[in-house]
């Protein structure tokens, strides 16, 4: 009897340990989350935590001492070079390891292997617009660069020094919550890591829904709803700047008027997990000449989807060569928007089009081969294998054309059931030794060593904006840009035969560019580069109006200073409702609305045309207009299911200030009867104010309660607890602060080349990548309130600052 | 000893010797801590589950209350809601608090009845 019991209390305690101990119970193992020695308290970092430690590492050649000051910012001093970028992935790791191997994980396809088999199709896209042969393709271009070598190796040796220290109780609290490890960086990862940001800044493109909407429109109304310039445009490269004349600009094939303008069948593809066309910038520089010190002001804000933890990470990076301060990315060396003793960098996406697609024959279901220039060609055969949590690997196979990857076949996507293939040319696969543009950035001393450095970078297309100590200021837009026969790569193209292939690249130094112009400033925020005056064909996505606020401020500044800067950083004026407001008051049928819907357009008609965050006139605002362009082009863009992609924001707007009444989508074509401005403004608006009423009930008519500014985890809906919602603040699309809902200025910074250099910047999150951590999410409200942190760039001989709060210490 | 102060020493001894056992081992290391003390001092059962449940209950409790409140319950407060679906940091504790105790009785009553079981003559 005794030994039952015995057996019993046995197997019962061995029976709780083991449902606490696992997913396949609970959903989650809460004994070993909850224990206090090994679970998420580990991860509740005391509000006071002391970040001084001396430590001895196997890997670093010298002494580095980091001091980190009050809002924990590492100002790294290194004995010798290699040895900072050891520290560097070793504090990248220390305060973000999580994050920096779980975006490398989603570029690589390999999010199944930590939460299953719901991220298969993430996965297969990722591999299949082909991620990872990019990534290798850089990597080696990289590698048989013997300084590059060493940089690398020494930032992945130094990830690895901190992953190598974890055990079940330091390691993050994500892998504590999803259960699983991390694995040892290799510099593979670090080229991956580039790769992500390829995608996210060329990865959007709509060759299949223009294809689309060629067919279901018509080449005319095409045209009107894709125009390829804005009337309003105000380019990068100021007017007026002479382009070198181009020697060579490819004509179409003579079949492209029945192969590629007039294909008879619609395609249907994989539109999920698109790069959000919002990623874009800001970036201006203003020449000494129109500053208060004489010297001049760099500013960027790069707008990203804003993340917890945030996608950048600030610090200072000095050894014997160089001192550069700004903000990296956790997962590859080097300062990326900084500035140094001499210079100062800055970017913004070029939003051009780097990506075409190319329909492809396979002669039969295995796609070994495929037909080009008369005859049966092999593809390489790719054997992606996708290992998933809880379920057996799957293998895809991808076949590698001369174009690239065979994205969309019989096996991915085909919902046509057509057997179609559809491979993708992307300069995203080139090799190219793209982490030494920053590696030379960081040491620049002037403009010649800008140029210099730049040279290395193919992909994405970026503005690069830069000033220097010595007066210069410039922008180039650099990147390896295909030479194109006007209107190639807006549709799919076919590939069957060399013919519709990229003619070769733009020469470099035919790219746009500007040095010290008349004006005394640059500017550029993702609009296109330059006027009809620029000889090559430039397709894209581009902002309009973000600029036009920016370039009419620059204009007028004279004796500008940090401070007006930052007025400019955090404007949220809108310029789009300048424009389109007074149309809209014009044809409202004033005499319809009843005393309440008066009562909305009268917050309209009072509004100061900013969208702050308190201003109810601008939610009114943005719903009208959103509720108009829908009446307006809804029933033309959707005769048919088929994909198809909405016209940029500046179209209808600009349609209707050219044509007002005689704008030609204005009839609803469902009806018989024939519709008027008048009657779709009034009607836009009237049901628009249904909304309005429902929002002022819940109390969220004001902008900044109705964009709920929120910046969520990585995980998404899956960690609302550590995300920030709730943000209130102003800012929108097309509006210099280019805050969305979770999408927006992702670092703000502006540098004044005066000797000693001054600097402000600030991010929404803070440096830690740990929930527990107060220094999480602390620039949060101070990035919302439009306020900045001034910058401490140290010196040499300032190691005894009050300013340095916490001194680590490596040796070997 | 009397038995007030068999049960004290005991329970101090299960949190001692749980909290020691979690430098080195997983968090079911207390479960085998609790029983090792039931077994090894003689006690009537009750008490040695008593011992066992009071000791994992301060143990964890405390580490997790002082935690916390050097953490300035930024964490709690999260994970409260993801645990317990509300943002409520004192609840968390609790919850940490009694999977100890539960983990430290189970334990208990296991190593007690070891101790029947293989020295009948107490």
């Amino acid at each position: 009897m005794r030994y039952l019991w015995l057996t019993l209390s046995a197997l019962l305690t061995i029976g709780f340990i083991y449902v606490l101990d696992t997913r396949s119970v609970l959903p989650a193992p809460l004994g070993r989350l909850l224990s206090p020695q090994e679970g998420i308290w580990q991860n509740a970092e005391s509000t006071d935590a002391d970040f001084t430690e001396d430590m001895r590492l196997d890997g670093i050649k010298g002494k580095v001492s980091v001091y980190f000051d009050e809002r924990l910012v590492p100002h790294v001093r290194a004995e010798q070079e290699n040895d900072a970028y050891f520290v560097q992935g070793y504090l990248h790791a220390r305060f973000r390891l999580w994050q920096m191997e779980f975006q490398t994980l989603a570029t690589a396809g390999r999010l199944s292997e930590v939460v299953g088999e719901k991220a298969l199709n993430y996965d297969r896209t990722q591999r299949r617009i082909g991620l990872v042969h990019g990534a290798e393709n850089a990597l080696g271009e990289m590698e048989k660069d013997p300084e590059m070598k060493l940089v690398l190796d020494a930032y992945t040796a130094g990830v690895n020094s901190y992953i190598r220290s974890l055990n079940a109780s330091t390691m993050p609290i994500e892998y504590k919550l999803l259960g699983y490890q991390p694995e040892a960086w290799n510099n593979l990862k670090t080229a991956l890591f580039t790769k992500a940001l390829t995608n996210t800044l060329s990865g959007f493109d709509r060759d299949f829904e223009q294809t689309n909407a060629l067919r279901l429109l018509g080449e005319d109304n095409f045209r009107a709803l894709f125009p390829e310039v804005p009337d309003s445009l105000d380019p990068v490269i100021p007017r007026g700047t002479a382009f070198a004349h181009a020697d060579t600009i490819p004509v179409a094939p003579p079949t492209a008027d029945s192969l590629y303008y007039h294909r008879k069948d619609s395609i249907w593809f994989n539109g999920e997990y698109k790069p959000d066309p919002s990623n874009g910038s800001n970036n201006w520089v203003v020449s000494g000449s129109r500053t208060k010190s004489g010297k001049p002001i760099l500013c960027n804000d790069p707008h990203l989807s804003l993340t917890l933890p945030s996608i950048w990470y600030e610090m200072q990076i000095s050894c014997p060569t160089y001192s550069a301060y700004g903000v990296t990315f956790p997962g590859i060396p080097g300062v990326v928007i900084g500035f140094n003793e001499n210079v100062a960098f800055g970017f913004t996406n070029s939003g051009r089009d780097v990506k075409d697609y190319y329909e492809i024959r396979f002669k039969d279901d295995t796609r070994s081969q495929y037909w080009f220039n008369g005859q049966w060609k092999d593809a390489d055969r790719r054997i992606e294998h996708i290992r998933i949590k809880g379920a057996p690997e799957f293998l895809d196979t991808v076949a590698y054309t001369v174009f690239g990857p065979a994205t969309y076949d019989a096996s991915f996507k085909d919902k046509l059931h057509d057997g179609k293939a559809y491979a993708l040319r992307w300069t995203a696969h080139d090799p190219s030794d793209i982490l030494r543009m920053w590696y030379q950035l960081n040491r620049a001393k002037n403009y010649a060593d800008y140029e210099a450095a730049i040279q290395h970078f193919n992909v994405p297309g970026q503005n690069m904006v830069f000033a220097s100590k010595d007066g210069d200021i410039a922008l180039w837009q650099q990147a390896q840009f295909p030479l194109r026969w006007k209107d190639q790569g807006y549709f799919v193209m076919p590939g069957f035969d060399s013919s519709y292939m990229w003619k070769g690249f733009i020469p470099q130094q035919e790219n746009p560019h500007v040095l010290n112009p008349p004006q005394g400033f640059i500017s550029s925020a993702n609009q296109r580069s330059a006027d009809t005056t620029y000889p090559y064909f430039t397709p894209g996505s581009y902002e309009v109006y973000r600029p036009i606020t920016i370039n009419r401020r620059l204009r007028q500044l004279e004796a500008a200073t940090p401070d007006d800067m930052k007025a400019l950083q955090t404007d949220n004026y809108n310029v789009f409702a300048e424009w389109a407001r007074p149309m809209l008051l014009r044809y409202i049928g004033t005499e319809k609305l009843d005393s309440d819907e008066k009562a909305y357009l009268k917050l309209i008609t009072d509004w100061n045309l900013r969208n702050d965050p308190q201003e109810k006139g601008a939610t009114c605002f943005v719903n009208w207009w959103d509720s108009l362009e829908n009446d307006i082009i809804y029933d033309e863009l959707h005769k048919s299911q088929i994909p198809i992609s909405n016209p940029d924001h500046f179209v209808v707007l600009e349609g209707l200030l050219r044509d007002s009444t005689q704008y030609r989508f204005i009839d609803d074509i469902r009806t018989p009867e024939k519709e008027d401005l008048a009657t779709l403004v009034t009607r836009s608006f009237q049901r628009a104010v249904k909304e309005f009423r429902a929002m002022d009930a819940r109390g969220t008519l004001e902008w900044g309660k109705a964009k709920n500014t929120t910046i969520y985890h990585l995980l998404r809906n899956n960690a609302l607890p550590f995300a920030r919602a709730g943000v209130y603040n102003g800012g929108g699309k097309g509006i210099v602060n280019a805050t969305q809902h979770d999408h927006g200025p992702s670092w703000r910074m502006i540098v004044q080349l005066t000797t000693p250099t001054e600097a402000y910047a600030v991010y929404p999150g803070g440096q830690s990548g740990n929930p527990g951590s107060r220094y999480y999410d602390n620039f949060i409200d101070t990035w919302a309130k439009g306020e900045y942190y001034s910058l401490w760039f140290m010196q040499a001989g300032e190691e005894s600052d009050k300013r340095a709060r916490w001194t680590m210490t490596f040796k070997p | 000893m009397t038995i007030d102060m068999r049960f004290s020493v005991t329970t101090l001894l299960t949190a001692l010797l749980a909290f020691a056992s979690g430098l080195y081992m997983p968090w079911w290391s207390a479960a085998l801590a609790a029983l090792l003390v039931a077994a090894f001092v003689p006690q009537r059962v009750g008490w040695s589950v008593l011992a066992g449940t009071v000791g994992m209950l301060l143990l964890w409790g405390l580490m997790a209350f002082f935690i916390s409140r050097s953490n300035g319950d930024i964490l709690a407060h999260r994970m409260a809601q993801f645990i317990l679906k509300k943002d409520d940091p004192l609840s968390l504790i609790l919850m940490t608090a009694v999977l100890g105790a539960i983990t430290g009785a189970l334990g208990a009553l296991t190593g007690s009845l070891a101790r029947r079981a293989f020295k009948p003559i107490d």
